[in-house]
């Protein structure tokens, strides 16, 4: 009863072997950011940190798309979907990500037509079987899901799908991790670079970060035994003082990247600035339509105002995106803020670091005490 | 990043047309269909990788063995595997 | 019962093919879609319909009583309908208590349109589900509302067991050091559900597992298990009913990832959508704390049934941390398995 090229990675001897590897390794304390959230997800499920020497610190990057969608492009989401003419369609990720006044759950409770999507493709189904009203899809994501919305963007401009449209908030890693290494405050000494975003764009993008920074970067995948072996990798480069771009997850990723995808994404999107929430505006690391594709633009065909809200006071997400919190450190982290009643996007993400620490990490008697109350 | 996961292709539609080329892949059991506009050389038998409905990459047999056969080298790789 | 008032208001010529506000009126067409459909499948029973109340006599010093609503979509979906969850929902929520199922009323809400056709199948399975428990519906009631007012039908059933045995099963009879045993596989319902609603194929289509858990209750009290607590499996799945329990009882649970079966289609739909089997809906389930003494001789009890073919030891009742529940996973790592804030919806990242 096991799924081939799943189970294999999450075998408890393999695990093992890892960390005594890593743990014959280690010299001196290293401090190691893991990329992407479906990687610190993994981590903290499956307890890979505890697994480690004392010396070696995983800190949680701001691979999140969920976490880091803008709050104003949310706001804007719920003003579509309460538009009686408009059926928003989102990938189930956003529903309960706090705007600044409310979510797409509770609209979807209230008023609005909100329809949960596996694929962009079925948007595309939503649009052409409902021809009398305005269809947009909520198109987030990293690389890793930018072919799927530009392939959704093509079919529909090559299809006349007049009625739907497309909000966009597609973002870039690379430049995030430059500026997370760029800031002085960083601690950071080698990268899990996000593998799936890889898959798609290949790691030839992190060779001059690798260099300039001086940092070790090991694309890696999101099994138990991919991270623990992308980390090994990571650590014999800190070890030997080298600061090599290596990939772990050779199964997926080549360096060239998927150059079929990357053809399409460089058809319909452009490379553009973009805000991060909680990290503010981070050159060259979003996309954007490209001008014969900015008709399908939702923020063009409706007046969505441009507002900046401000995030409800003591979150701290902007922090943890960074890696220079963890969500423990949070005074609000299981009091003030709960998945049931958020402060930030980091702990209702499925793949939020505060989302994930709540989940699988609360002291067991903090969480005991919890019960109690309930 | 971005959920991801490994199913084997079992069927694949006739289409000239590399864009719309579909196909049916089966994650132990459960179907779904999938697009393969991004991996053209998908054949019937293979396992991708599959991200909102979209075939993302071809798993490459031999290099899913490099998560084993790392831990059986004795030292440092002289070159990195890429 | 008086007629309808206007004259306008007559009866339809031939038998309706579907469910018009006139059946839910107290006048004729309401008696004829009563025989026609309720007394033809329920039997004779049925005809307590006709007075307030249906009385009867029931042995044994204590009852068991529950109620439940179905308000399941879609209606029909692989390995059953909301008739069958109906019936064997309120059955399964009395074995909980060690009771022997006796009898059922039956509530019926029905949305105006509704296809007749599709209620007589619906009674069919409520009737085919209570002759396989051995149960009677002794008594019932049939409202119609408006159209858009229900999902088509929604039922209610009340249950009524007796109990023929002195435990008291209940989570405060859960003591330290007792094993939680589970009945069979999880997830499945929940997935066929999702199946049916999000057009998932299967190589096999995947059955909902909804079944009845007397049977095997009725084995181990026979037996002479000393039974501290069962819950069947619902919403919100495995990990749910045991942060219930574990809460109630004031005592911690620790349960181990690779004791606890999840078919491989059922994991496959799961991975593909981000869903945590754990946490999805059952509906022929159960956990069944026993003492570690007899916890062999109930585990092969159980392996026995048809239903009960997986049954496995997951884990072990501790003092503490009180009211928390520990999942090890696979790689042999302890973490928290906590109760979800919300329902678990599918995820891209």
């Amino acid at each position: 009863m096991s799924l081939k090229y799943i189970d294999e990675y999450r075998d408890a001897e393999l695990a093992r072997r890892y960390a005594d590897r890593i743990a014959s390794l280690v010299t001196r304390p290293w401090k190691i950011m893991e990329a992407c959230g479906g990687q610190t997800h993994s981590i903290v499920r499956c307890g890979i940190d505890q697994m480690l020497p004392a010396g070696v610190e995983l800190i949680h990057g701001p691979g999140c798309p969920v976490c880091v969608t803008p709050m104003s492009t949310i706001d804007a989401a719920i003003r579509l979907a309460s538009r009686p003419d408009v059926i928003l369609c989102s990938f189930g990720d956003m529903l309960r990500v706090p705007g600044s006044s409310s979510d797409l759950m509770t609209v979807k409770a209230e008023c609005g037509d909100v329809r949960i999507c596996y694929s962009p493709l079925d948007a595309l189904k939503v649009a052409a079987a409902n021809p009398s009203r305005q269809v947009v899809f909520f198109a987030v994501g990293f690389e890793t899901t930018a072919p799927a919305n530009a392939m959704a963007a093509f079919l529909a401009k090559q299809r006349g799908l007049a009625n739907f449209s497309m909000l966009v908030s597609q973002v870039r890693v690379p430049p995030a991790l430059e500026a997370i290494l760029s800031s002085e405050t960083h601690r950071i000494d080698g990268f899990l670079a996000p593998g799936h975003v890889c898959t798609i764009m290949g790691f030839s993008e992190y060779e001059p970060l690798a260099e300039r920074y001086r940092v070790p970067i090991v694309v890696t995948g999101f099994e138990p035994g991919d991270i623990l072996q992308g980390l090994a990798m990571c650590i014999e480069e800190l070890e030997a003082g080298r600061s090599r771009v290596l990939n772990q997850y050779t199964r997926a990723v080549q360096r060239q990247g998927n150059l079929a995808a990357q053809a399409m994404m460089g058809q319909v999107f452009e490379i553009a600035p973009k805000v991060w929430r909680g990290l503010g505006t981070i050159a060259h690391s979003g996309l954007r339509f490209a001008a014969p594709y900015r008709e399908l633009d939702a923020e063009q065909r409706f007046d969505l105002g441009a507002e900046s809200p401000e995030e409800k006071s003591g979150c701290i997400s902007g922090l943890i995106l960074q890696g220079l919190k963890k969500p423990v450190d949070c005074p609000e982290f299981g009091r003030g803020c709960r998945p049931e009643r958020p402060l930030g996007a980091t702990m209702v993400s499925s793949e939020g670091a505060c989302a994930a620490y709540y989940r699988y990490r609360r002291p067991l008697s903090a969480a005991a005490t919890e019960a109690r109350h309930e | 990043m971005c959920l991801s996961v490994p199913a084997r292709l079992v069927e694949v539609s006739n289409s000239q047309d590399a864009l719309t080329r579909v196909g049916k892949a089966s994650f132990g059991g459960a179907l779904k269909e999938v697009c393969l506009a991004y991996v053209p050389e998908a054949k019937v038998g293979d396992y991708v990788l599959v991200h909102v409905g979209f075939a993302i990459s071809i798993i490459d047999e031999e290099e899913a063995r490099f998560v084993f056969s790392f831990l059986e080298q004795a030292g440092e790789a002289e070159e990195p595997l890429q | 019962m008086s007629e309808p008032e206007a004259p306008s208001c007559g009866l339809p010529h031939s038998r309706p093919e579907r469910i018009l506000l006139a059946h839910g009126g107290g006048g004729r067409m309401m008696q004829q879609l009563i025989r026609e459909v309720f007394v033809k499948a329920l039997g004779a029973h049925g005809r307590a319909a006709e007075h307030d109340a249906a009385v009867f006599a029931a042995s044994g010093p204590r009852l068991a009583f529950t109620t439940d609503s179905y308000v399941v979509k879609p209606l029909f979906f692989p390995g059953g309908d909301i008739g069958k969850l109906a019936v064997l929902g309120t059955v399964n929520d009395l074995a909980m208590s060690g009771a022997r199922p006796l009898y059922l009323s039956l509530g019926v809400i029905l949305e105006e349109g509704l296809a007749i056709s599709e209620l007589e199948r619906i009674v069919g399975s409520i009737a085919a589900a209570a002759r396989d428990c051995n149960v009677v519906v002794l008594t019932g009631d049939t409202k119609v509302v408006e159209r858009g007012k229900a999902d088509g039908i929604y039922l209610n059933t009340a249950g009524i067991g007796a109990i023929e045995h002195t435990l008291h099963i209940h989570p405060a009879s859960v003591q330290s050091g007792d094993v939680v045993l589970l009945s069979g596989d999880v997830g499945r319902h929940g997935m066929a559900i999702m199946a049916a609603r999000e057009g998932l194929e299967f190589e096999t289509p995947i059955q909902s597992d909804c079944a009845s858990l007397a049977p095997m209750v009725h084995d181990l009290l026979s037996a002479g298990i000393e039974v501290h607590c069962l819950r069947d499996l619902t919403r919100g799945g495995l990990a749910t009913a045991l942060n219930e329990i574990a809460a109630t009882a004031q005592q911690s649970i620790s349960v181990e990832e690779e004791h606890i079966p999840v078919e491989e289609s059922v994991r496959g739909a799961c991975e593909m959508l981000g869903l945590d089997p754990l946490y999805v809906a059952n509906e022929g389930r159960m956990v069944i704390f026993v003492p570690p003494a007899q916890a062999d001789q109930a585990l092969a009890l159980l392996r026995q049934h048809a239903h009960g073919e997986a049954a496995a030891a997951i884990g072990r009742v501790t003092a503490q941390p009180q009211g928390c529940v520990s999942l090890t996973s696979r790689i042999g790592v302890p973490r928290i398995l906590d109760l979800l804030s919300g329902e678990q919806l599918p995820r891209i990242c």
